[in-house]
């Protein structure tokens, strides 16, 4: 059969979807963080500007710029890889129509994790354009910071479409976004420096992919790579993928082929 | 039969932990023939269409499909099957024409074929008009209508229907069966679960009944009856349970067997209208009297009983 990988043919299917129902999504995965960026990075960048002029050597707003760029492909990822994956397997059941074909549950779980790249990468491209018309991305270095962001959202959506493949309801699921995604969202280094945080609590913060996944982007956009640092956050957004992804074949698997 | 059969189970078993769904079963089936596993809910029907459909393992035993190992070559068997399941699982986020392309693309058939057969299937399916539909709105018959053409966009050697008209009001029941006919004539080998008797007279050619995870009987539906029931069924009723039970012991020997249900009285016999006059004559007095000609339900429920097993 001469024709694209399995995991190409899977992607398609998005893609056709997508076309027809972008603009909800585009808004979620785009306007909101850029609202989020003129909100913070200029109306409360510019108190904190008066105040105490640079955060870790840049402006507030160039600061925060990663922190929204890599913490919304987060919640890009976590919305796009449970209850899309409920519905593959228990609401709509398409995944079991899926692998009646020639394609395999892997096959559909590595389409599924392709598209939260696809689109988070295309999120960050945009959101990274804008933050720079607004001088929050003092380094052409930035320009890093979309696959950067891109490996943050795979690292949250390998691990959580392997455990929405494990559920039989969603039920779980708004208990993960408001206990997992928000207390990240704030605690990871997206709006002050951890070393802000109480000593007790960095080491969680430490522990967080976001965290490692900010502190790449922001590395890339205010150029100033520490390369050693770098391949440390890179070894561990890469290991929760490689994590997910085990995890992820077998739990979709054991869902659709039991 | 001596070309191999298109598929061939021995001593085919699926166990999910301790509970045996499917025990020790042995089946073939040649090609171009309309097969069914006829059998109450939860008799295995479903497990063995998965197993064929090489979407569920083998637990034991041997399991041969178009010739191969669905264990080694899955993917393979599965470019050259049709499925439609039990549950529709359409797309609901797509057109119906989407459905059909979409689906063609996972066996990665090119973008020309498929819009090609995506029109003459929809077609022959009736669904023509809708093709810019979504999903969501078409009645039950039409979505199973379309899972059908759906799951022949890779014009497979052998298309699996799991319980194809459950739901469906007569009208739908009796155009899909008309549709799978049709596919029949075309060569297409059909493997279909259902419980519905009368589906399984209509398009099987052979069958057998699973009950309990083992198949209990096997034949067409012709031979099935004259093996296991009588040609036809004399049906008496009475207006009290008196009657009923003092007709009982006076119809002996007027059949091949007589049962007493609750409501009736069933006279399986060789000659049904020989045996209506018998029991005319006798004076019996039942307020009815039915001649009907043998069924598979007969042999069914002979076989898997009249309790309710849930």
């Amino acid at each position: 059969m001469a024709a694209a990988p399995p995991m190409l043919r899977v992607l398609e299917r998005e893609v056709v979807v997508f076309r027809k129902l972008w603009r909800g999504t585009a808004f979620s995965s785009f306007v909101t963080p850029v609202m989020f960026l003129a909100a913070i990075g200029l109306g409360l960048g510019g108190l904190v500007q008066r105040r105490t002029g640079h955060v870790g050597g840049v402006s507030y707003l160039a600061f925060v710029a990663p922190g929204l760029l890599a913490a919304s492909a987060m919640q890009t990822a976590a919305g796009s890889s449970l209850w899309p994956v409920m519905a593959g397997t228990k609401w709509v059941r398409t995944f079991h129509a899926v692998v009646a074909t020639p394609l395999r549950p892997a096959d559909l779980y590595g389409g599924t994790l392709l598209w939260v790249g696809l689109r988070a990468t295309a999120a960050a491209g945009a959101f990274l354009l804008v933050a720079a018309g607004l001088g929050g991305i003092p380094s052409p270095w930035g320009i890093l910071a979309v696959p950067a962001a891109a490996l943050g959202a795979l690292a949250f959506a390998a691990p959580l479409a392997a455990y929405a493949a494990t559920q039989d309801t969603d039920l779980t699921f708004p208990v993960i976004i408001r206990l997992g995604v928000v207390p990240l969202f704030l605690f990871s280094g997206t709006f002050f420096p951890i070393s802000q945080l109480p000593p007790w609590l960095r080491p969680v913060s430490v522990a967080s992919p976001l965290w490692h996944a900010i502190e790449l982007c922001r590395e890339a956009t205010t150029g100033t790579p520490h390369w050693a640092a770098a391949a440390g956050h890179t070894a561990v957004l890469v290991g929760c993928v490689a994590v997910g992804w085990r995890w992820g074949t077998y739990t979709f698997a054991r869902r659709l082929t039991p | 039969m001596c070309a191999p059969p298109l598929v061939q189970g021995r001593a085919l078993t699926k166990r999910f932990g301790t509970y045996v769904a499917v025990d020790n079963i042995d089946f073939s089936v040649g090609r171009g023939e309309a097969f069914g596993f006829l059998g109450p809910n939860g008799a295995g029907k479903t497990s063995t269409m998965r197993m064929i459909g090489c979407v569920s393992p083998v637990s034991g035993g041997e399991l041969r499909v178009l010739g191969m190992d669905p264990a080694l070559q899955g993917a393979s068997i599965r470019s050259r099957l049709g499925v439609v399941p039990q549950e529709d699982n359409l797309d609901t986020e797509l057109t119906v024409w989407d459905n059909m392309v979409i689906y063609g693309r996972y066996f990665g058939l090119p973008r020309s074929v498929i819009r090609e057969r995506a029109r003459e299937l929809l077609e022959f399916v009736q669904l023509g008009e809708r093709r810019h539909d979504r999903v969501d709105p078409l009645s039950g018959g039409m979505k199973r209508r379309l899972t059908i053409a759906r799951a022949l966009i890779n014009q497979p050697e052998l298309l699996l229907l799991d319980e194809p008209t459950t739901g469906l009001d007569p009208q739908a029941r009796h155009l899909v069966w008309e549709r799978l006919y049709q596919l029949k004539l075309q060569g297409i080998t059909l493997v279909l679960t259902t419980h519905y008797m009368d589906e399984a007279e209509q398009l099987c050619d052979r069958l057998v009944i699973m009950d309990r995870a083992r198949i209990v009987a096997e034949g067409s539906p012709r031979g099935l009856i004259e093996r296991h029931s009588t040609r036809d069924v004399v049906e008496l009723r009475f207006v009290t349970t008196e009657e009923r039970l003092a007709a009982m012991p006076r119809l002996d020997g007027t059949g091949e067997r007589v049962e007493m249900l609750p409501d009736r009285i069933l006279v399986y016999t060789g000659d049904g209208d020989g045996t209506a006059e018998v029991v005319a004559r006798d004076g019996l007095g039942p307020a009815s009297v039915l001649v009907r000609r043998g069924t598979l339900e007969d042999v069914f429920l002979m076989l898997t009983g009249r309790t309710l097993e849930d």
